[in-house]
């Protein structure tokens, strides 16, 4: 069992290598990333079968300092992490396939290279066994990605390379490691435990400081004011900002906000030391202003990147909530947002490969060219607003008793408000693409000065998105639906990490 | 053999250091400096090895018994220095030939390594000695060897640089040897052993007070403390590479282990800090260090400079391990000290392969260097790793046990600053990384990587770096060992 739990970072890692082998022959190139992605896939589900039936396999690697080890432990929450992921890593495998190669990105060898060490320091993330070991991947993760992010070279991405890693690494070392060693320093142990490390510990004052170091600590989650990395990196390829900056990365931070308030301070700990109110008014604050700034984005990907910082914020609210429905609504709404969202950057992606847009306003009419991608484009939205029949639908549904049951019926009002922000600026790009008409002049003079991508652009819209991509939408799009109906694997997951 | 390695600590280097002018060829003496390095560092772990087994070992020398006698003292403090300091000659001096033979006049080569271990003896001598006087005389062996190695480098303004430290390091030498007078003419000892049980006798007089100001100053110049640091930036700069490799991981290191011996075993921790309040002078002189030397760090355009400013700010650090008073505290001090010295040993070397390659280390030089020598600027960037405190490296441990100190102490915005600061070398590091790689070559298209004369032992200390952030269980075994016989005083 222990091997399984290494094999899950040393896949993505030997996949890795492969990649490199092969980047003379891109085929085998991309298909050896195909076969580490569903290896892992296995491994995951393999850890997943046993999780579920109660054993909690771990393994220590080494101990850096007295007391301190390298360790990985599977539990629940885990383990619906790193399903969604290595899941999604597949998916976003194919579809990459047809996006690079339609795009015609350059240094696709170093692009697969560093999605596979993304997705190992994810797995390392997802399983971290204490929080110095979350804390190490958890950087090793940043880094991982700073290549991805910066990949078109240009100086934008530079900058927004400089962002990106700027904010990540700030927040992590002075809040997030100063909460880590504080947490040693009063509890003598770092170790993810049920029901947390702190009771007894600590007085009721120094809680909510604590916690509020590993909120806003945790950069990834993406608390306003500590969001502006996640815009900055939609410079990335678009498969990048899908399974990264919608689903690895991103959940990631909300992972390990969920993860400390469950194991190390114990959701019944922070209840009673009301430490989460003012921060889930914090986390309420980013679900309205994201959703606000969200409106002003005429640029899809951008939009899509507002969406997901006010959508993050959704989980890190649960984990405050810390109560069980709340804990319940927090994990759904990792699993569910991660399949609407990245059925939305597919599509944002399909659509620039394919018709070179991308920007909202010119999307009129592009619906009866790509009807596959619209409507998926639709399903995504249902379930990002949380609408049935959709799997999003079941995550609003815990989140909003999870408030009525912690007293917050505030916090009810703004989950219905955001709901609502998001329904009218995600609507807005479907209804576009099929009711709207298009606009000749507008394509006339976008032609004139880039002739050759014009003629471009109207051979691949004839033919639609390219394959591979269309074949990873309708995938992402199906598993919304599927969600809804069979929300049972994650709901288990939850309940266990609830019931502890 | 074994009962008389404290002191074959010392005259090993000592008898090598003449041996080598004889050797008139370059290669010969290099030889020789090795080996004498090399088994300085076996004596030292010998010793070390047994301080952990049987305790403090004394040794009288010429068998006159201390306090008469001068007596060779060895406990885990100085034998964990000893082992720091002739671990690292032994992996500078075999990159020395290389680096030298470039910098260096060929004829002067064998003067350079006669220097160089007259320099490595005084640094070994000041540590193990348990004399007071006797450690004023290997301080000056060290430091007039030390200013003329620097002044050895190519640059005319190395000239200046050594003299600059010449007066500055003197200054720092007379205080230390008034403040040693001082404490003579009190108690008529000059054995640390002795001293420490005298003293407290005559604690209330003034002129133990004065010694103690006396000693507090030049221990601060010879460490590089803020405001007392102006020689180290143009020494650092302008030496050659090899001698700011060694120098900027062992000179500083060893005055900050005279301050903590002193301090601490003779004048024993309740004197220093209760009576003294020695950690309320460190401590706001400690954080101005960190913060205004890394922020001066990042404004310059030399980086042999920079890294000089970043070792300011980092000796701020382990001052400020001590003005915790704790023994958390002085774990830290004592685990920078080693773990400073593999980092900055490794960004030294590196940017010594550059200056092998390019003749410059100026930023602007390194433009597009990622490419043409990917190994050197690798261990820049691990080295770099280090500085900044990443996990899994011993920069992170370091930080690790300043911050939990803190936070025991209570001193919470302590803390923040630490990690702010921290920071503040990730920006520093980063600009050389941003010109290695993120822009284009604009140099001679033959330049090539380093020879592995020069990688090998860089690389060696880049891998020291990760292997002791992977398993610090042992070295901070010894260092909390050893800050825990500081804070008791001396031992029976």
């Amino acid at each position: 069992m222990t091997t399984l739990l290494l094999l899950s970072l040393a896949v993505p890692v030997a996949g890795a290598v492969f990649i490199v082998l092969l980047r003379r022959n891109p085929n085998a190139r991309e298909a050896a990333s195909l076969v580490t992605a569903g290896a892992l896939f296995a491994i995951v589900l393999r850890i997943y079968q046993a999780v579920s039936g109660g054993a909690r396999p771990e393994v220590t690697l080494a101990e850096p300092l007295p007391g301190i080890r390298i360790a990985l432990e599977a539990e629940p929450l885990g383990v619906l992490f790193a399903l969604i992921a290595s899941f999604l890593w597949i998916v976003t495998t194919a579809y990459s396939i047809g996006y690079m190669r339609g795009h015609h990105e350059k240094n696709q060898t170093r692009f697969y290279l560093f999605f596979a060490f993304a997705i190992a320091s994810v797995m390392g993330v997802a399983f971290a066994g204490n929080l110095f070991t979350l804390f190490a991947f958890y950087e090793v993760l940043s880094l991982a990605t700073f290549p991805l992010v910066t990949h078109a070279g240009t100086d934008a991405a530079k900058r927004a390379g400089r962002v990106y890693l700027g904010i990540l690494f700030s927040t992590s070392v002075v809040f997030q490691l100063l909460g880590i060693i504080w947490v040693y320093a009063v509890a003598g142990t770092v170790d993810f435990e049920p029901g947390g490390i702190l009771r007894g510990h600590v007085g009721a004052g120094l809680v909510p400081i604590l916690l509020a170091l590993f909120v806003f600590g945790i950069g990834k989650a993406a608390v306003m004011p500590f969001h502006r990395w996640l815009p900055a990196a939609m410079v990335a390829p678009t498969p990048v900002s899908a399974l990264l900056h919608a689903v690895a990365v991103v959940k990631a931070g909300v992972f390990s906000v969920l993860k400390v308030t469950v194991y190390i301070f114990g959701f019944d700990f922070v209840a009673e030391t009301g430490a989460s109110v003012w921060l889930m008014w914090a986390a309420a604050a980013t679900i309205i202003l994201g959703s606000l700034v969200a409106f002003t984005k005429d640029n899809l990907k951008a939009r899509l990147a507002y969406s997901t910082v006010s959508q993050l914020s959704y989980v890190v609210l649960g984990a405050m909530l810390a109560n069980s429905l709340g804990v319940i609504g927090s994990g759904m709404h990792i699993a569910m947002h991660a399949f609407g969202k990245i059925t939305l950057f597919f599509c944002a992606g399909a659509i620039m490969v394919a018709a070179h847009k991308s920007e909202v306003s010119q999307l009129n009419g592009l619906g009866r060219r790509m009807p596959v991608t619209f409507a998926a484009f639709l399903i995504g939205t249902l379930s990002i607003v949380g609408l049935p029949p959709t799997g999003g639908a079941w995550s609003k549904w815990f989140l909003g008793v999870g408030s009525v049951e912690a007293g917050q019926i505030g916090l009810v009002a703004v989950l219905m408000l955001s709901s609502l922000l998001s329904l009218a600026y995600l609507l807005e790009i479907p209804l576009r693409g099929f009711f709207g008409k298009e606009e000749a002049g507008g394509e006339g003079a976008h032609g004139e000065t880039h002739g050759d991508a014009k003629a471009h652009a109207d051979a691949h819209a004839h033919h639609g998105a390219p394959r591979w991509s269309v074949a990873a939408i309708t995938v992402t799009a199906a598993a919304c639906i599927a969600l809804f109906v069979y929300p049972e694997p994650f709901y288990r997951l939850m309940t266990m990490v609830a019931g502890q | 053999m074994s009962a008389h390695l404290p002191i074959l600590q010392v005259v090993v280097p000592l008898l090598a250091a003449p041996l080598c002018l004889f050797l008139k060829r370059g290669r010969v003496a290099w030889g020789l400096a090795v080996l004498a390095s090399w088994a300085a560092l076996a004596i030292a772990l010998a010793l070390l090895g047994q301080v952990m087994q049987e305790g403090v070992l004394s040794y009288a020398i010429g068998d006159w018994l201390p306090p008469i006698g001068i007596e060779y003292r060895v406990d885990i403090v100085n034998a964990w220095v000893l082992v720091i300091v002739s671990g690292i000659g032994a992996v500078v001096s075999p990159y020395a030939m290389t680096s030298v033979e470039r910098e260096v006049e060929a004829e002067r080569i064998p003067l350079f390594y006669a220097a160089y271990l007259l320099c490595l003896c005084g640094l070994l001598g000041i540590t193990i000695t348990g004399d007071v006087f006797n450690v004023f005389v290997f301080l000056e062996i060290s430091s007039l060897s030390a200013y003329a190695l620097i002044a050895l480098g190519r640059h005319r303004r190395a000239l200046t640089s050594a003299f600059r430290y010449l007066i500055m390091g003197s200054v720092g030498a007379t205080f230390i040897v008034i403040g040693i007078g001082l404490l003579y003419v009190m108690t008529g000892s000059l054995n640390m052993a002795d001293l420490a049980q005298l003293l407290p006798e005559v604690w209330d007089s003034r002129t133990v007070k004065v010694a103690y100001g006396f000693l507090t100053v030049g221990f601060c110049l010879k460490l590089a403390l803020f405001p007392l640091h102006l020689w180290l930036p143009n020494a650092y700069t302008f030496a050659p590479s090899a001698v700011t490799a060694f120098m900027a991981s062992t000179a500083t290191k060893v005055a900050v282990y005279m301050l903590l011996r002193f301090f601490l075993t003779i004048f024993g921790a309740p004197f220093s800090f209760d009576v003294m309040a020695l950690d309320r002078v460190l401590l706001p002189l400690a954080l101005v260090a960190i913060a205004s030397m890394s922020l001066v760090a990042i404004f310059q355009v030399n980086v042999k400079r920079l890294l000089a400013y970043s070792s300011v700010a980092q000796i701020g650090y382990m001052i400020l391990g001590v003005s915790f008073a704790t023994v958390t505290g002085l774990t830290a001090t004592l685990l920078h000290l080693f773990n400073h010295a593999l980092m900055k040993g490794a960004l030294f070397m590196a940017m010594g392969c550059v200056m092998y390659r390019i003749g410059s280390v100026h930023i602007s030089a390194m433009a597009g260097l990622g490419r043409r020598m990917p190994w050197t600027m690798a261990a820049f960037v691990a080295g770099g790793l280090s500085l900044v405190g990443v996990p899994l490296t011993v920069g992170f441990v370091s930080k690790w046990y300043l911050i939990l100190g803190a936070l025991e102490r209570g001193w919470w915005p302590v803390a923040i600053l630490v990690l702010l600061t921290s920071l503040l070398a990730l920006v520093y590091i980063w600009r050389v990384v941003e010109a290695a790689y993120f822009r284009d070559f604009p140099g001679d298209e033959a330049t090539r990587e380093a020879p592995w004369t020069l990688l090998g032992p860089t690389w060696a200390l880049v891998a020291l770096n990760l292997y002791f952030g992977i398993d610090a269980g042992r070295t901070v075994g010894i260092a909390r060992q050893a800050a825990e016989v500081l804070m008791a005083g001396i031992s029976p």
